[in-house]
């Protein structure tokens, strides 16, 4: 019989909806319903509505107001901060740097703008998961119009050194774009001193509504639209507004920035100690990422022998929600690329399991978890032939 | 995902592990995602008295390999040999189409046991069939 219990640890794939946030949306459905640009007192107050939404994204990274445009989420932020840019700068070049290790929302944009002309320069990453300053120094050229790296890795959860990059890229006059969805409320972020000029955001990663999002386009950025129609978001992004979501992403991303320190602090150490519980408590696995560079509820561990996909199902029937980088699971049947790029050989990467920490997780979690993963892979490893192999070397 | 059988034979895999003084082993690897499927038989008087697997994969490869052990444990060698993996992916009741090549990997490894027998036995090996179906555009059995 599968267990009863539930543990939920994909909070990087997506977090319930905070009740409180799901308070704040409810009177924007079918008591004030007003579309923002009709002119009654119904629509105004969808539009002020609005507003307070986008001053509290703006106030959570460091922005002003009018540089926060409201999008369907991060993908589609990722997809106009790129292509937008792209094609209203191209008079100056055609060249895009980006990294190996980004979110398929931008490695797939960039394959798109490959076809459009444009040349990408897939920077490596070292063992840990970070973006050498010297690679990217190497990389630019007077082509380089836009620069574009992940605030914070989603599957390994490493954090890149986004200050320094911003600081370069101010200095050499070209874009900087970072893909923050996995960061916000996860870890400080000031746009104006880390020297961004694009940043995604997404509301379902911080306990907000799925399909919400914004693109931060620091004032005086040229970019070109994206969704062409009605007069919204200054014209750049028409479409009614997704006014309950908005709302719902203003009052997430509050929440999650106010309390992050708290907040980051508690499962920081739940994730410690159910690190150190799996490193020392089974054999013959490895943590993948950086030691302390790394999203707060972040473990990304693979056990050798194994493969990713069967511990994911073991996991599921003890009722432990987790994701895993295994080419089994993939669709495609490629392993994950960030860990290629990080180096892992194919065989150890088929067992890689990744648990992301959130607000709701417990002390008792830890425990059930770590006892759970350790029967999982033991069971897993007593019909593995690699195994049987390692054991019989050994002895 | 998967259906109840599938989970069935993954949750209580049949026939896990090894004969340590088998008569054939066969050792595939996985084309697609590079996993690994080790079988150990028994045989006598021309039949598979035993047999045994190890497997290095995902979920449909560890049921496929113990429902294909099921299927033909206590079947003569020729009854085996034609043992296909549509007859595991069927007696799964299905594998979602992506999996199906996970089902493959169970009739390479039996086939390739059976001939290491042969071999040891001092006879020839038996030739895979042309146009071996090699699963990726087989129905998924659903
Ligand atoms: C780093 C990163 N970028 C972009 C996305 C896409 O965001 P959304 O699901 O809001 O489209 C995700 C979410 O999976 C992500 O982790
Ligand atoms: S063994 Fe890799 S997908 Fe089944």
């Amino acid at each position: 019989m599968a267990s009863e219990k539930t543990v939920y640890m994909d909070h990087s794939a997506t977090t319930a909806t905070d009740p409180e946030v799901v308070q704040a949306m409810l009177p924007w459905y079918s008591q004030s319903y007003g579309n923002p640009s009709s002119i009654y007192r119904l629509a105004g107050i969808s539009r002020v509505a609005i507003d307070e939404a986008r001053a509290k994204v703006a106030t959570a990274i460091g922005a002003k107001p009018d540089e926060i445009f409201f999008t369907s989420g991060g993908t589609e932020s990722d997809n106009w901060a790129l292509i937008g840019t792209a094609f209203s700068h191209k008079g100056k070049g055609n060249h895009i740097i980006t990294t190996a290790i980004e979110h398929h929302a931008i490695l797939h944009t960039c394959e798109y703008l490959k076809k459009q002309g444009f040349d990408i320069t897939y920077l490596p990453v070292d063992e840990y998961g970070q973006v050498r300053m010297e690679d990217l120094k190497a990389a630019i050229t007077d082509r380089t119009i836009l620069v574009s790296v992940m605030f914070a890795n989603n599957e390994i959860g490493t954090i890149e050194p986004v200050s320094e990059i911003g600081k370069l890229c101010r200095e050499q006059g070209i874009l900087f774009h970072t893909d923050a969805v996995q960061a916000i409320g996860n870890v400080p972020i000031n746009v104006a001193t880390m020297n961004i000029d694009l940043l995604s955001l997404s509301g379902h990663k911080f306990y907000g509504p799925k399909g919400t999002g914004a693109l931060y386009i620091r004032k005086g950025i040229r970019i070109d639209s994206f969704l062409h129609g009605g007069a919204q978001e200054k014209r750049k992004r028409a479409g009614t507004e997704n006014v309950p979501g908005i709302v719902g992403l203003g009052a997430a991303i509050e929440k999650a920035v106010r309390d992050q320190d708290l907040k980051t602090s508690r499962i920081r150490d739940l994730r410690n100690r159910l690190l150190e519980r799996i490193l020392t408590e089974i054999p013959n696995c490895r943590l993948n990422g950086h030691k302390t560079e790394r999203l707060p509820g972040n473990i990304n561990i693979c056990f050798e022998f194994i493969e990713g996909e069967s511990l994911l199902l073991l996991l599921d029937h003890a009722g432990i929600a987790a994701s895993t980088g295994s080419a089994c699971s993939s669709g495609s049947l490629e392993p994950s690329h960030v860990l290629m790029a990080i180096g892992v050989p194919i065989e150890i990467a088929h067992g890689s399991l990744r648990l992301t920490l959130g607000i709701e997780n417990t002390e008792d979690d830890i425990n059930y978890v770590s006892e759970e993963i350790k029967k999982a892979v033991e069971k897993l490893r007593s019909i593995s032939p690699l195994y049987a192999d390692y054991l019989k070397k050994r002895s | 995902m998967y259906s109840e059988k599938v989970m069935d034979h993954f949750m209580n895999p049949r026939n896990q592990g090894e004969i340590p003084d088998a008569d054939g082993v066969g050792e595939v690897g996985n084309p697609s995602c590079g996993d690994i499927m080790r079988i150990f038989i028994k045989v006598k008087d021309n039949i598979i008295t035993d047999v045994k697997f190890q497997t290095f994969g995902c979920g449909a490869a560890i049921a496929s390999s113990s429902m294909a052990t099921e299927l033909i444990k206590g079947k003569t060698l020729e009854e085996a040999w034609e043992m296909s993996n549509k007859a595991v992916v069927e007696a799964l009741e299905g594998l979602p189409p992506v999996k199906v090549h996970c089902s493959v990997l169970a009739e390479d490894g039996i086939h390739q046991a059976i001939n290491d027998y042969r071999i040891k036995q001092g006879l020839s090996p038996w030739e895979e069939k042309a146009g071996h179906a090699h699963g990726h555009d087989d129905e998924s059995g659903e």
